[in-house]
């Protein structure tokens, strides 16, 4: 419960940048928090989430981008406009990545140990 | 034309930050001198006429641009109505913007009525599936690696680069060790009179590399150029026209026939800049490239689908 509990709580404190980007839309299907693509960058950068956690990158510009772990852990497909991709994190580790169409845009995503 | 030796340094300074559309701009001995328009297309009566255009984006159809396949029209229409015909087109890349085999069908249809043998490379839009599998069985016949190739044409060399694939985290286009090995064969042996035309999308000069606006590893491609007379960079990719200057380079950027780019830092991204309808067709245009065989002058003249 206290799992659930702190998703919600990332999933709220994830809609900020998303309100404030005027993209109430953009909300995650899955109870995991959402990672932003707007302006050529991942809003936010970095993101720390329990394991176990599934995270979703969805497209707000009006330009392709991806989502690519140089470690080939996780890569997204190309997402145009609005288009979205989820990963669920089940190892504790820091992840980074960035977009393979646009290399200077780079995120970290942490993922800390369950919570027991 | 004329040539005099007194070059105004301060006045070439001015205009370099910035250059307008509409102005032709001549190479002589890695010397550039702006000179009136009707002089560079009078040129184009007896010497090598080429065009580039650039960042196509058949696809896109979002805000800054509902109709792109309309402005890749007139920007080829435009070219279908010089005096001269061109003896052939670059194209810079970004032919789609998804690289969907419609877009690419699309695109195809509409640069084809230019009647023209066209020569290209690939933008990062164009290598979005497969590795860049479907541009390289359509585009890449004859071609090396991701795409590039040289061939000659009225006594210049052309070099077609690729930069947009392999991209590195944290980095900018990158041309990548085997391309640049081949470069350096390609260029090897050639007398340093002949003139250069290198032609890539992502610039080679590092523009504004906050927004990836360069290509991390250029500076070995250009250390292998450095001894010609003669280079011309011609790029794509930043949507808007750019020119530089370096020893016997000349570096110059071309404007995008589907939406434009804000300048560098002046927006909050490099997104497709909205402006407003009447605005759209000057931003947006082809480039034409006028080599004089018998001076080895070169003039690069920007044409916008419409005058300001």
């Amino acid at each position: 419960m206290r799992i659930a509990a702190f998703s919600i709580l990332r999933l709220l404190l994830g809609l900020v940048p998303l309100a404030l980007a005027g993209s109430p839309a953009a909300l995650a299907a899955d109870d995991g928090p959402t990672v932003a693509i707007g302006n050529f960058t991942f809003d936010p950068a970095k993101l720390s989430v329990p394991a176990g956690t599934t995270v979703t990158w969805v497209n707000q510009d009006d330009i392709p981008h991806t989502a690519t772990n140089a470690a080939k852990l996780f890569g997204s497909p190309v997402l145009d406009t609005d288009d979205r991709f989820t990963f669920r994190f089940d190892q504790p580790g820091t992840y980074t990545y960035f977009c393979k169409l646009h290399p200077h845009m780079s995120g970290t995503i942490e993922v800390t140990p369950a919570a027991g | 034309m004329t040539m005099s030796d007194g070059t105004d340094r301060r006045g070439l300074l001015k205009c370099m930050a910035w250059v307008g559309t509409g102005v032709a701009w001549t190479i002589a001995g890695g010397v550039p001198r702006s000179l009136p328009i009707e002089q560079a297309l009078a040129a184009t009566l007896d010497d090598l006429l080429f065009v580039q255009i650039s960042d196509s984006h058949i696809g896109f159809n979002k805000d800054a641009n509902t109709d792109v396949p309309g402005t890749v029209k007139a920007g080829i229409d435009r070219i279908r109505t010089l005096p001269k015909l061109p003896a052939f087109m670059l194209h810079t890349g970004d032919i789609s913007h998804l690289s969907k085999p419609g877009e690419f069908d699309l695109a195809d249809q509409l640069i084809g009525t230019a009647r023209l043998q066209v020569f290209y490379v690939p933008g990062e839009h164009d290598m979005l599936v497969d590795n860049g599998a479907s541009y390289l069985e359509r585009y890449g016949k004859g071609s090396r690696g991701a795409g590039w190739y040289s061939f000659d044409h009225s006594g210049v060399h052309f070099v077609g680069l690729v930069n947009v694939v392999d991209l590195r985290p944290g980095g900018m286009g990158r041309l990548g060790d085997e391309q640049l090995a081949w470069l350096e064969q390609d260029l090897a042996g050639r007398s340093a009179e002949q003139p250069i035309v290198v032609f890539a999308h992502i610039p080679l000069w590092a523009v504004y590399p906050e927004w990836g606006w360069g290509t991390e590893d250029s500076a070995q491609a250009l250390s292998y150029l450095k001894r010609f007379g003669s280079v011309t960079v011609l790029n794509g990719h930043i949507h808007q026209v750019m020119q530089k200057v370096e020893g016997n380079v000349t570096f110059h950027t071309a404007m995008s026939v589907a939406f434009p780019q804000p300048h560098p830092g002046e927006a909050a991204s490099p997104g497709p800049l909205k402006v407003p309808a009447g605005q759209l067709s000057r931003l947006l245009g082809t480039t034409d490239v006028v080599f004089k065989g018998t001076t080895g002058t070169l003039a690069i003249v920007d044409q916008p689908l419409a005058e300001a």
